[in-house]
């Protein structure tokens, strides 16, 4: 296929919007992260040899399908991946839940020979126990608002048939034939703010480029994405490949790049291997390369593979990193919008803000703005992680609150344990506490109460989470992944470590606190890169938002949460405890003894604080004391 | 151009920072990784200043070794903020080399009298001000350089082996304001990063001059005669006078 024109463009999508209506079935199965650990890949195959024994004419490209023969197509992540490998079954639109291969005979001589919908392998809804069918049914979906994951989950990611079907590249057709400041215009209008942590305005970003003097500019997409635990760019770049393509071309048709590079960790094999065909299928069809559409537009792209440090996420150790040397930040005094990659004027923006330009341009700046608050328009993907009955990738629209995407979409807390924390923004994010539940997602309402936005990690703590603890993990991840080029960075957040260290070993003392919010300032005010400047986020949030905890670790020498080892006690409960021998078994060390319906026993000399027990105790027999 | 420094009015050139308009105006910032040869890197942080503009809707604290003036440009060295921090950063630095003259006289100056934290147990006394990477680099040996990230940081050979391209110079050991660099010299032999290099030794008077890869290096990238450094600077300069002596008497 070859698209020299833009009529030509315009005769592939209805070759290929004819096409996908004539497939008898569409099998979607979500090969996301998480259901690609949950053994997706083995149902996709399932599903191609079922279908095939069972004489349904069927294939793996959507290309080759249409005329009676049905797809089964491998997607990007579909959200649900608490409940995966999913499957979506086109049309009817019908999700099915924790697919086995075993469950894989069933659907096909079922559903797909037979209409029968299999109840078994619908999702439920936890609160009436009704089976859902489709998304529209599912609580988690219904509240949330697709812009930049629009195809995310739907399209077959390997195939630029089926994004042009689905309305692909029609944004860059509009682009073309824009004034690049007219785009740029429009962009700004349209309120984006960056998504890859800092929040900055994308159109005013791309001005500041446009208006540099230099040879030549660069585009690049930040695909670093190294908050542990989130993994919405990934879900991007495998999920919707085109889409990012797509964005970039925008962005280099208005700021007149030629060049685009696409940074991605090397952790992501499948986004870097998704990412290449999906590039290497536009410049085949003549959508990358030069004179583009016959608009005189010249525009390649490259994947560059970062070593996966957290650091080289930051814009000039990215640049730096990209060069071909160590990625280490530099002071950025002068903005690499003027001076960046190879020292010419560059805009780097993030996964998820590329994937929604197209979205502004194709359905304009007012639509896009239409959803969100005063400064902060649009939406923003997040991935809700920890402790909610609902975890996987969602996107929100902006003004949402806390409560609604944890409650509502999340479904709340698992096991009826209690909501403590909610830690936004990734590692260097805050930790924001119950009271802070009526927040909007919104970049300058988190930034105000101490946590931020961030990329979009949203982890879920109950109340067997220590904040102290928490704390120190987010210190022990920094400390490993700072440069280590500055020294309030790299000293400073060692010594916040010790000093928190010290506090839940049970050494602290009531200077500490003190000791360690005047050290916090002085790391954010003097670092040289972000990493340094947000490193003492998460203590000082969560000093701020859980004072009384860390007091009781330094005053009362004991762990509220019973997390932190070596100050805390298990006791069961005798009156509670029903003597299920439950935790007998459980308990590792064999530290608890007692008989069949008779209270139990932790003998506290051989326990190792592990709270394994608890965790499974079904009657909260197992105290903290 | 004209700036502002602690509300005096200075005068900076295009490309100046603001610490080398501070030094020309006689202004003292504290500095450590700063070298006026060399690449600034920015990695002390003892050189925090504030600095405002009349078009800029707030003050920012930024390194004055970094920062490139501008017309206008208000620079605040001494507030109560810049001193804290400095002495946030210097107090952490003492940490890690307690022994540092240099720091010791910098804390004496900032009023700091010991670190207020442990000394970490990783790593040695280097502060990673990365002086010696940067004069060995412009050496043009790149014998150094720096490796691993965060607190497991420090300056090495390449992959921690034999490193190749030293010439035994001592650049870097001399430039070190923690003297963390071991380098030991007996009257034949110098010993620098695992590599141990024999001495010119001087035809006069039998004094080690200069490393013979150092010679050898500095007579081919200097184009200086092959027989420089055939002798100490003592015994050049004793048989110069003997012939200016002849010659004038
Ligand atoms: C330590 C550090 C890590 C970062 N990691 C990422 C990352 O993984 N992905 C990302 O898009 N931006 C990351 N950023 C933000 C980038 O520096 C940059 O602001 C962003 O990519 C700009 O794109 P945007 O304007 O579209 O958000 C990081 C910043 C810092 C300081
Ligand atoms: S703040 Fe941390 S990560 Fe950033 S340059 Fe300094 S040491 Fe490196
Ligand atoms: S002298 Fe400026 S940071 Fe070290």
């Amino acid at each position: 296929m070859r698209i020299s024109t833009i009529e030509q463009l315009d005769e592939q999508r209805r070759r290929f919007a004819a096409l996908e209506q004539e497939i008898p079935w569409q099998v979607k199965v979500c090969s996301g992260s998480g259901c690609i650990a949950a053994g997706a890949a083995a149902v996709h195959d399932a599903f191609v040899k079922e279908m095939a024994a069972a004489g349904i004419s069927a294939s793996t490209s959507f290309e080759q399908c249409g005329g009676g023969t049905s797809l089964v197509a491998k997607t990007g992540c579909q959200g649900l991946c608490q409940a995966g490998p999913l499957v979506t079954v086109q049309p009817g639109g019908i999700v099915y839940t924790r697919v086995r291969t075993k469950d894989v005979p069933l659907i096909v001589t079922e559903t797909l020979q037979k209409g029968v919908v299999l109840e078994s392998l619908l999702y439920r809804n936890p609160n009436t126990g009704e089976p859902c069918r489709t998304r529209e049914d599912i609580p988690f979906y219904v509240h949330q608002k697709f812009v930049a994951l629009e195809g995310c989950g739907i399209v077959a990611a390997d195939s630029l048939g089926h994004y042009l079907a689905r309305g692909g590249f029609r944004a860059l057709v509009h682009a073309l034939a824009m004034d690049p400041i007219a785009i740029i215009d429009e962009v700004e209008k349209s309120g984006l703010r960056g998504k890859g942590g800092g929040g900055f305005p994308t159109g005013r970003k791309w001005r500041t480029c446009v208006n540099a003097d230099g040879d030549e500019r660069f585009i690049v997409c930040n695909g670093d994405e190294g908050d542990p635990g989130a993994f919405m760019d990934c879900a991007l770049m495998e999920g919707d490949p085109f889409r990012i393509i797509e964005g970039m071309m925008i962005g280099g048709r208005a700021i007149g790049a030629k060049r685009g590079f696409i940074y991605v960790r090397h952790e992501y094999p499948r986004a870097v291997q998704r990412l290449q065909s999906a590039i290497d299928q536009c410049v085949d069809a003549g959508l990358l390369g030069t004179d583009i559409l016959c608009s005189g537009f010249d525009f390649q792209l490259r994947i560059v593979r970062g070593g996966g440090a957290f650091v080289c996420g930051e814009s000039s150790a990215l640049m730096r990193s990209i060069e071909g040397f160590p990625g280490e930040p530099r002071s950025k005094y002068i903005r690499s919008t003027e001076k960046g990659l190879f020292n010419q004027p560059t805009v780097l923006n993030n996964v998820e803000t590329f994937a929604s330009i197209p979205a502004v341009i194709r359905d304009g700046a007012y639509a896009f703005a239409s959803v969100g608050t005063g400064r902060s328009k649009g939406t923003k993907a997040f991935c809700l992680a920890g402790r909610v009955n609902h975890t996987g990738l969602v996107e929100v629209p902006m003004g949402m609150t806390l409560r609604e995407v944890i409650f509502g979409i999340g479904g709340g807390v698992p096991n009826g344990r209690r909501f403590k924390a909610v830690q936004t923004g990734g590692p260097s994010g805050g930790c924001l506490g119950e009271a802070h539940l009526d927040l909007r997602v919104d970049f300058d309402e988190l930034s105000a109460a101490g946590s931020m936005m961030g990329s979009g990690g949203m982890i879920v703590m109950d109340d067997y989470s220590c904040m102290v603890d928490v704390s120190r993990y987010f210190l022990k991840f920094l400390m490993g992944e700072s440069c280590g080029k500055c020294v309030p960075c790299r000293e400073g957040l060692f010594q916040l470590f010790e000093i928190v260290d010290g506090i839940a070993r049970g050494n602290g003392t009531r200077k500490d606190l003190e000791r360690i919010e005047k050290l916090g300032h002085a790391i954010a005010l003097s670092s040289l890169c972000g990493l340094g400047k947000s490193g003492p986020n998460p203590v000082l949030s969560a000093i701020a938002n859980f004072r009384e905890e860390f007091e009781a670790h330094i005053v009362g020498r004991k762990c509220p949460a019973g997390v932190c080892r070596e100050l805390t006690t298990f006791q069961i409960d005798p009156h509670r405890c029903t003597g299920c021998m439950k935790c007998r078994r459980v308990c590792p060390v064999n530290a608890i003894s007692g008989e069949k319906k008779k209270p139990h026993h932790i003998d506290t000399a051989l326990c190792t604080r592990c709270g394994a027990c608890r965790l499974e105790c079904d009657d909260e027999a197992i105290a903290v004391v | 151009m004209k700036i502002t420094i602690d509300g005096k009015k200075v005068e900076a050139k295009r490309w100046d920072t603001v610490l080398t308009a501070a030094r020309r105006a006689g202004i003292a910032i504290p500095s450590l990784c700063q070298l006026d040869s060399l690449e600034n890197v920015g990695a002390c942080r003892l050189c925090m200043v504030e600095v405002n503009h009349p078009h800029w809707r707030g003050a920012k604290l930024v390194t004055a070794c970094e920062y490139p003036v501008e017309s206008g440009l208000e620079v605040i060295t001494t507030s109560e903020e810049v001193l804290r921090l400095r002495r946030a950063n210097l107090d952490l630095l003492l940490a890690r080399a307690p022994e540092s003259r240099r720091l010791q006289q910098m804390s004496a100056e900032m009023g700091l009298e010991q670190s207020g934290y442990v000394r970490p147990d990783k790593g040695t006394a280097c502060i990673l001000c990365m002086l010696c990477t940067r004069v060995c680099e412009k050496l043009g040996c790149n014998a150094i350089a720096p490796a691993g990230r965060g607190l497991d940081k420090r300056i090495d050979t390449p992959f921690g082996g034999y490193p190749d391209t030293c010439i035994g110079c001592g650049a870097c050991a001399a430039i070190c304001p923690v003297d963390c660099i071991e380098m030991t010299d007996t009257a034949k032999t110098r010993t620098i990063w695992g590599r141990t290099f024999e001495f010119v030794k001087c035809a006069e008077c039998g004094t080690p001059v200069i490393t013979v890869e150092y010679r050898d290096y500095a007579i081919a990238h200097r184009s200086l005669p092959a027989d420089y450094y055939n002798e100490c600077s003592d015994c050049k300069r004793r048989k110069l006078a003997v012939k200016f002596a002849k010659v004038g008497g």
